[in-house]
């Protein structure tokens, strides 16, 4: 390849060995949640592939078309899973995006939305504390059933109206407000692990962590909850803010190594994907290169951590019907599929019912329902469809995303369904 | 970009299919400038999606007039370059025409649409106990436009046969953009000349399909599979003919050498032992006491030709693992060096142990790395060249071995391909089988359909 022509510039540039790897055989296409909208083929992995190569040759130029491609990818990875050769597509089309913000080729509506949630909210705990507040007493207010409600708003900005509706619930306390550093089990402790509060599932999700919290108690762990921790830095990476993932990474990697830990447990997909990368985003780091590959030892899926110590029998029956929706950073960014199901199914009592294309994306995606706010409802409405079909009582995923994505697919389409992490499931089955 | 067709025309295409079907951006053509082939691509001038068959009728008659070329295409899947862009053409993209309009129990047929995908018919039809046998590799994605065009086989070729023997009707825009309809449910039909069995296997040369009439048959009662294991490939290759010599035809006899074995358990984890020399994936189906008779009978032959273990799929679900696998196989050879070069040379079946012996001497001749699978059953293999396009000494090296390959494949009474068409890729190879009076023959044929040459020019042969 004539790399001297490239239109990419700097360190973090599209790999060529990755690119050179695709062999255009078309297997990815079934799987691909945005040709399956458009049935183009630059809205495909080995199109999306064959444009970046363009670019990397200089053959086409970091265009609009371009950057709205780079931009309409999911990065859900189901590509990957479903590539014999093992083209690392994620992290090409991650590159491509991090090119696009380096030379400034965003929207200005894409460049707003990643300043505001990547640059500063999410990556700023004061600032993300702040906001959540604020949505928070706006939520409980009363001023939110009166904005949903109100047709004025409705017709004057609608965009702004709709994804209202898909925030998250900011819950009451945020869980490092309720958890200390150390948290130890009744009995005596058999694992020490150290545990992510993160950012988004900090402040709407402190219910889930509890969840978590009692269920790794009761499996005997002494949890530790490092206070000097940051978000990880999934949505920036994924969204090809190379810089601020790094930073937050790094930030991470000194808080936790601090602590003696048998594992660092994720309940959050997103994030354990992004920690068990930490080593691919700072490799070569003098400082950090290390380090980074230790920390991503360590991590686990809370599935996976489960499945390995042995799951604890329930003292009672839990007869309900349960279906089971893969996460894309669990499936596909991290390999994790049969561990969550194994468990669900050992539960006594449980009917576990599989959910038809349980692992096609449900349209969340980090903040692609904001920046794709049409697109990312198409994809959900294939995933309510399926999960109707399963006539399920409970429906886990273990992501913050896809639990707020596919609870406003129920509430949109009255379908009366607990859309629940395997946690808050597993705080139920034990009575916690 | 600077383009061969002209606004005015571009302008009068839009008016036929209307502008949303028509993308003619630098990053559509990108995108359609490849298909599944390697080392071959051209930037189409558009991309056009046709909604009825008078607007293909009413564009071919269109290229006719401007001089421009047209590039059917399904999905993209092919492997010999037939839906790669020529110069100046437009890639006629029939992906969207995905119907299934009729499945017809009492005469056992489907109408379909060329854009079907190949295995979602398979579902529809066995939801009803009905059976389309034809199973590319690609066929979760392929079309059967693409198949019928390509003429593809797949797993089952051995006892089921391919594209070909399941085609009976086809509805076709010709060249000046005549409509023609030829066979139909009927099972016998023997008025005028055999028009639809002439554009099976024609690679988008001699006409566009519209519709495309099917036969079905029964799905069989059961199936089992199995796996063998061998010390060398002689052993393997020893056995197919062992099987078939005891007049049983399996619907599958699969073979792998150890490279992609090792590959194709790489990306699938369904438990291959990674040190085996090759093995033979093998199935049988058909009524279920047949079934059993049968797979007792080829354990048998397995072990009389030095197989070190015979294992059977024990479920249905095990059973799809291992064919899944086995169809990853193309793509998971690229696992080892990014830039796979596969090949198709079907030998008879009784000559695949000499065949194989051929290309390991010539693999090592040449000293290129080939990883070896194919449908040993049938005679089809599939020497697959590891290998990297940014080394152009190797490149070089692996056009002479399948030069060679080629040509010994022919000496043992083979062809240069079985089931993924001659195309771009293969098309200086093909005098080795048919001889320059047959090019000349088929040459004769694309003139007088096809006097302006507008139609995939360049595929096959030149003019």
């Amino acid at each position: 390849m004539k790399t001297e022509n490239s239109n990419f510039s700097g360190i973090d540039i599209p790999s060529d060995d990755v690119l050179t790897n695709c062999m255009h055989c078309g297997l990815c296409l079934p799987v691909c949640p945005t040709y399956a909208i458009t049935g183009r083929e630059k809205s495909s992995p080995r199109g999306r592939i064959r444009l970046i190569k363009s670019v990397a040759e200089g053959t086409l130029d970091i265009t609009q078309g371009f950057v709205d491609e780079m931009n309409f990818c999911l990065d859900c990875q189901a590509c990957e899973t479903a590539c014999p050769a093992g083209v690392k597509y994620g992290s090409l089309v991650e590159s491509a995006r991090n090119q696009i913000r380096v030379q400034r080729k965003d929207s200005e509506f894409t460049l707003m939305m990643k300043w505001i949630f990547l640059r500063n909210i999410l990556s700023k705990k004061y600032l993300l504390n702040i906001v959540s507040k604020l949505l928070g007493i706006y939520q409980s207010s009363g001023l939110e059933a009166a904005f949903k409600n109100s047709l004025v708003v409705k017709k004057l900005t609608p965009k702004l109206f709709k994804l209202q509706l898909l925030s998250p619930r900011i819950d009451g306390r945020f869980f490092d407000e309720i958890y200390p550093e150390i948290v130890l089990p009744r009995n005596t402790p058999k694992y020490t692990v150290g545990f992510l509060s993160g950012c988004i599932m900090n402040v709407a999700f402190a219910h889930v962590h509890e969840d978590t919290i009692k269920v790794l108690l009761h499996h005997d762990c002494r949890v530790i909850i490092p206070k000097k921790q940051v978000c990880c830095g999934s949505l920036q990476a994924h969204n090809g803010d190379f810089d601020v993932a790094r930073e937050l990474a790094k930030k991470n990697i000194d808080a936790f190594l601090k602590h003696d830990l048998d594992a660092i447990v994720m309940d959050s997909a997103g994030c354990g994907a992004l920690m068990k990368e930490y080593g691919h985003y700072l490799h070569g780091d003098p400082e950090y290169s290390e380090k980074a590959k230790q920390l991503s030892g360590k991590v686990k899926d809370l599935t996976e951590f489960l499945y390995e110590i042995g799951l604890k029998v329930p003292a009672k029956q839990f007869s309900h019907r349960v279906s089971y929706h893969d996460a894309c950073h669990l499936i596909h960014a991290q390999k994790i599929s049969k561990e969550p199901r194994d468990l669900i199914k050992s539960i006594p009592g449980i009917d576990f019912v599989e959910l038809n294309e349980a692992s096609w994306c449900c349209g969340s995606a980090g903040i692609y329902n904001v920046t794709h706010y049409e697109d990312s409802m198409k994809i959900l409405d294939r995933k309510m469809n399926n999960v109707k079909e399963t006539q399920a009582e409970y429906l886990v995923a273990n992501n913050p995303g896809c639990l707020t994505q596919i609870e406003y697919g129920c509430s949109q389409q009255q379908v009366n369904m607990k859309i629940v992490h395997f946690s808050t499931l597993l705080r139920t089955v034990y009575e916690l | 970009m600077n383009r061969q067709i002209s606004q005015n025309t571009l302008s009068t295409i839009s008016l036929i299919v209307g502008k949303e079907n028509l993308f003619t951006s630098k990053e559509d053509a990108i995108s359609y400038s490849y298909d599944g082939t390697p080392l071959h691509s051209q930037l189409p001038e558009a991309i056009v999606r046709p909604t009825t068959k008078d607007q293909i009728s009413e564009l071919v008659k269109l290229a006719n007039k401007e001089h421009f070329s047209i590039v059917p295409r399904g999905a993209g899947t092919g492997l010999s370059g037939g839906s790669i862009p020529v110069p100046n053409c437009i890639i006629l993209d029939m992906s969207q025409w995905n119907k299934i309009l009729e499945i017809d129990q009492e005469n056992l047929t489907s109408w379909v649409e060329p854009g079907v995908i190949t295995s979602q018919l398979h579902q529809e039809v066995e939801k009803i106990g009905l059976f389309y046998p034809p199973d590319p590799g690609s066929m979760n994605i392929c079309t059967i436009g693409g198949n019928v065009a390509e003429n593809s086989g797949g797993l089952r070729g051995l006892k089921y046969g391919v594209t070909k023997n399941y085609v009976m009707g086809l509805e076709v825009v010709l060249p000046n953009g005549e409509i023609i309809s030829c066979g139909g449910k009927s099972v016998k039909d023997v008025a005028g000349y055999n028009l639809k069995d002439f554009f099976i296997g024609s690679e988008g040369t001699l006409g566009i399909f519209t519709k495309i009439l099917l036969k079905l048959i029964p799905k069989p009662e059961t199936s089992k599979t199995m796996l063998a294991y061998f010390n060398t490939q002689a052993d393997a290759g020893r056995t197919v003919s062992a099987i078939i010599s005891k007049k049983i035809i399996p619907c599958t006899i699969e073979f792998l050498d150890n490279t992609t074995i090792r590959c194709v358990e790489e990306f699938s984890h369904i438990g291959l032992p990674i040190d085996i020399n090759s093995l033979l994936l093998l199935e049988v189906d058909g009524h279920s006491t047949v079934v059993e008779e049968e797979a007792l009978k080829i354990v048998e032959c397995c072990k009389q030709n030095n197989a070190t273990e015979v294992k059977i799929a024990q479920t249905v679900e095990e059973a799809i693992k291992l064919k899944t696998a086995r169809r990853s196989a193309f793509s998971a050879l690229a696992r080892t060096r990014p830039t796979t070069i596969l090949e198709d040379i079907t030998v008879p079946r009784s000559e695949i142990a000499t065949m194989l012996e051929k290309i390991a001497a010539i693999s090592k001749k040449y000293n290129v790395l080939i990883g070896t699978f194919g449908h040993a059953g049938d005679g089809n293999l599939h020497p697959t060249c590891l290998t990297d396009e940014r080394d152009h000494d190797e490149i070089s090296r692996a056009e002479k071995a399948y030069e060679e390959i080629f040509i010994e494949a022919v000496k043992l009474g083979g062809t240069i391909t079985g089931e993924h068409g001659t195309g771009l890729a293969k098309k200086k190879f093909l005098h080795l089988v048919t001889g320059y009076t047959a090019i000349e023959t088929m040459r004769t044929i694309k003139k007088a359909l096809d006097p302006n040459n507008i139609l995939n020019p360049g595929k096959v042969f030149d003019i």
